[in-house]
């Protein structure tokens, strides 16, 4: 599986690095994300599934390989 | 002839309620029980405002996120059909928050970095410090307190003036103009006046930051002035909001939690002889859901015709999404009604959802992280000093709470 960000849609809510901070991280100057880890580990997809739910821009998508 | 019971039914038929909703008697925490019941049937219906306008009103949690996804909704109080929660002069004078992309999202980014997730960890042993040091403060004069006056307007003030780099000896002039432009029944020139002297005080604070500039937020936005990036009139309605969605939200949800948590001793106990920061945080999330403050609803403008839930939201029609009642929806919530603090509530849109979402959230998380895993451990003998139902509820407000909140130990 691989995450994909859409950044110009990140509004910097944060919501991604707190329900997965092993794949998500926000830039120093605005807050916006960007990935740790483009394909994340098997024991982090259910972290990546819950940051794609609660993404309040739907920016992140979890798509098969 | 046949072709004439083809159109819509008339819309007579039903008398249209009127928005906002009261709360039902006996149950401060709830969705007024004609939200719920516009939820139960599922369907759109107009809703009457103050104006006489009649918006449409959004209640299934599913739809709302939808709609305040969708970019054909705008959030320009400017824009035709507008929901407005409160006579308005017809200029937007409050910021991003009422604008859409791309100027919302020009302007919002030049205040997201402070409020990043490991930015406001960062603060956490500050915000520790605070609450710690307000706790001794109450303990030393002894009960009954105004919790709301001695401890829940002045964590969120102190850390809020800190990030943003106003004195907080000024408190008691900006809560006061704050509590004015919120209250939805204050006459207009009156929340007009409150908003003009705290325009006014922002204004001559970053004359102060340009000729001493400091770490803070606004002496960063006066430095986007200088290089023409922003107005004087920008970054002083960008220090108004912040200012004020910084401490009246929060101040709120730690007077209303304490309150809801002292009527659900068992939920209490939980945060009370805890140590464990995850339960802490789903502690915070659930509280954020069920109370959901901020209960005027979100409210937006159609820009085209949008079909949802076998509806047609037309162009220049408004839409009115009350949070509240969103987060009590069944179908994404499990007995929605119960306070649980060990559920995963993490999906609940008390923050909003889309664009607009709540930019100051991890900061409210861990603020409110800080004070209920301190609070109630250091006062464990906590209680009411007063009835519930004499208490002073923010019916008209539009951020949902209580004015006073006696305590004792």
């Amino acid at each position: 599986m691989r995450v994909e960000l859409d950044e110009p849609k990140c509004v910097a809510s944060g919501q991604c690095v707190m329900a997965a901070p092993e794949v998500f991280d926000q830039r120093d100057e605005d807050g916006i994300a960007f990935l740790l880890e483009e394909k994340p580990a098997a024991d982090s997809l259910d972290d990546v599934r819950e940051a794609v739910a609660i993404c309040p821009a739907a920016a992140i998508r979890l798509v098969e390989q | 002839m046949a072709d004439t019971l083809t159109g819509p039914a008339p819309e007579t038929a039903a008398p249209v309620p009127e928005f906002p909703m009261a709360r039902a008697a006996g149950c401060p925490f709830d969705p007024p029980p004609a939200l719920q019941a516009q939820q139960d049937e599922g369907r759109l219906v107009k809703v009457r405002l103050w104006d006489g306008s009649t918006p449409w009103l959004v209640t299934r949690y599913e739809d709302q996120r939808a709609l305040l996804l969708d970019p054909r909704v705008s959030a320009d109080i400017t824009s035709p059909g507008y929901p407005l929660q409160a006579p308005s002069n017809g200029k937007n004078n409050i910021s991003f928050i009422l604008m859409d992309d791309p100027e919302h999202a020009r302007l919002r980014r030049m205040v997201t970095a402070p409020f990043a997730v490991k930015r406001v960890e960062a603060l956490r042993p500050g915000v520790q410090k605070i609450v710690d040091d307000l706790i001794d403060d109450m303990l030393t004069v002894g009960g009954p307190v105004d919790l709301v006056q001695a401890f829940a307007l002045p964590v969120p003030s102190l850390v809020i003036c800190r990030l943003l780099g106003v004195p907080y000896a000024d408190h008691d002039f900006f809560q006061e103009n704050s509590k004015t432009l919120i209250t939805r029944d204050a006459a207009i020139e009156d929340r007009m006046a409150a908003h003009g002297r705290l325009l006014g005080y922002l204004d001559e604070l970053m004359g102060e930051k340009v000729a001493d500039p400091g770490d803070d937020l606004l002496s960063g936005l006066v430095g986007r002035v200088e290089s023409g990036e922003l107005s004087r009139q920008d970054v002083a309605q960008m220090g108004v909001l912040l200012l004020l969605a910084g401490h009246e939200t929060t101040a709120n949800m730690i007077a209303l939690g304490t309150l809801a948590l002292l009527e659900h001793p068992d939920q209490f106990a939980l945060l009370r002889d805890t140590d464990d920061p995850k339960l802490v945080a789903s502690a915070v999330e659930e509280l954020l859901r069920y109370l959901s403050i901020v209960h005027g609803g979100r409210r937006r403008a159609a820009l085209e015709d949008i079909e949802i839930a076998g509806q047609v939201i037309r162009a220049g029609e408004g839409v009115i999404m009350p949070n509240d009642i969103a987060n009590r929806d069944p179908e994404a919530f499990a007995d929605p009604d119960r306070l649980d603090l060990t559920r995963d509530a993490r999906r609940h849109v008390a923050f909003g959802f889309g664009v607009h979402q709540c930019l100051g959230q991890p900061l409210a998380r861990m603020e409110l992280q800080v004070v209920y895993s301190t609070l109630y451990r250091r006062i464990p003998t906590l209680r009411l000093a007063a009835e519930v139902d004499g208490l002073p509820f923010k019916h008209d407000g539009s951020v949902y709470g209580v004015y006073e909140l006696p305590v004792t130990w």
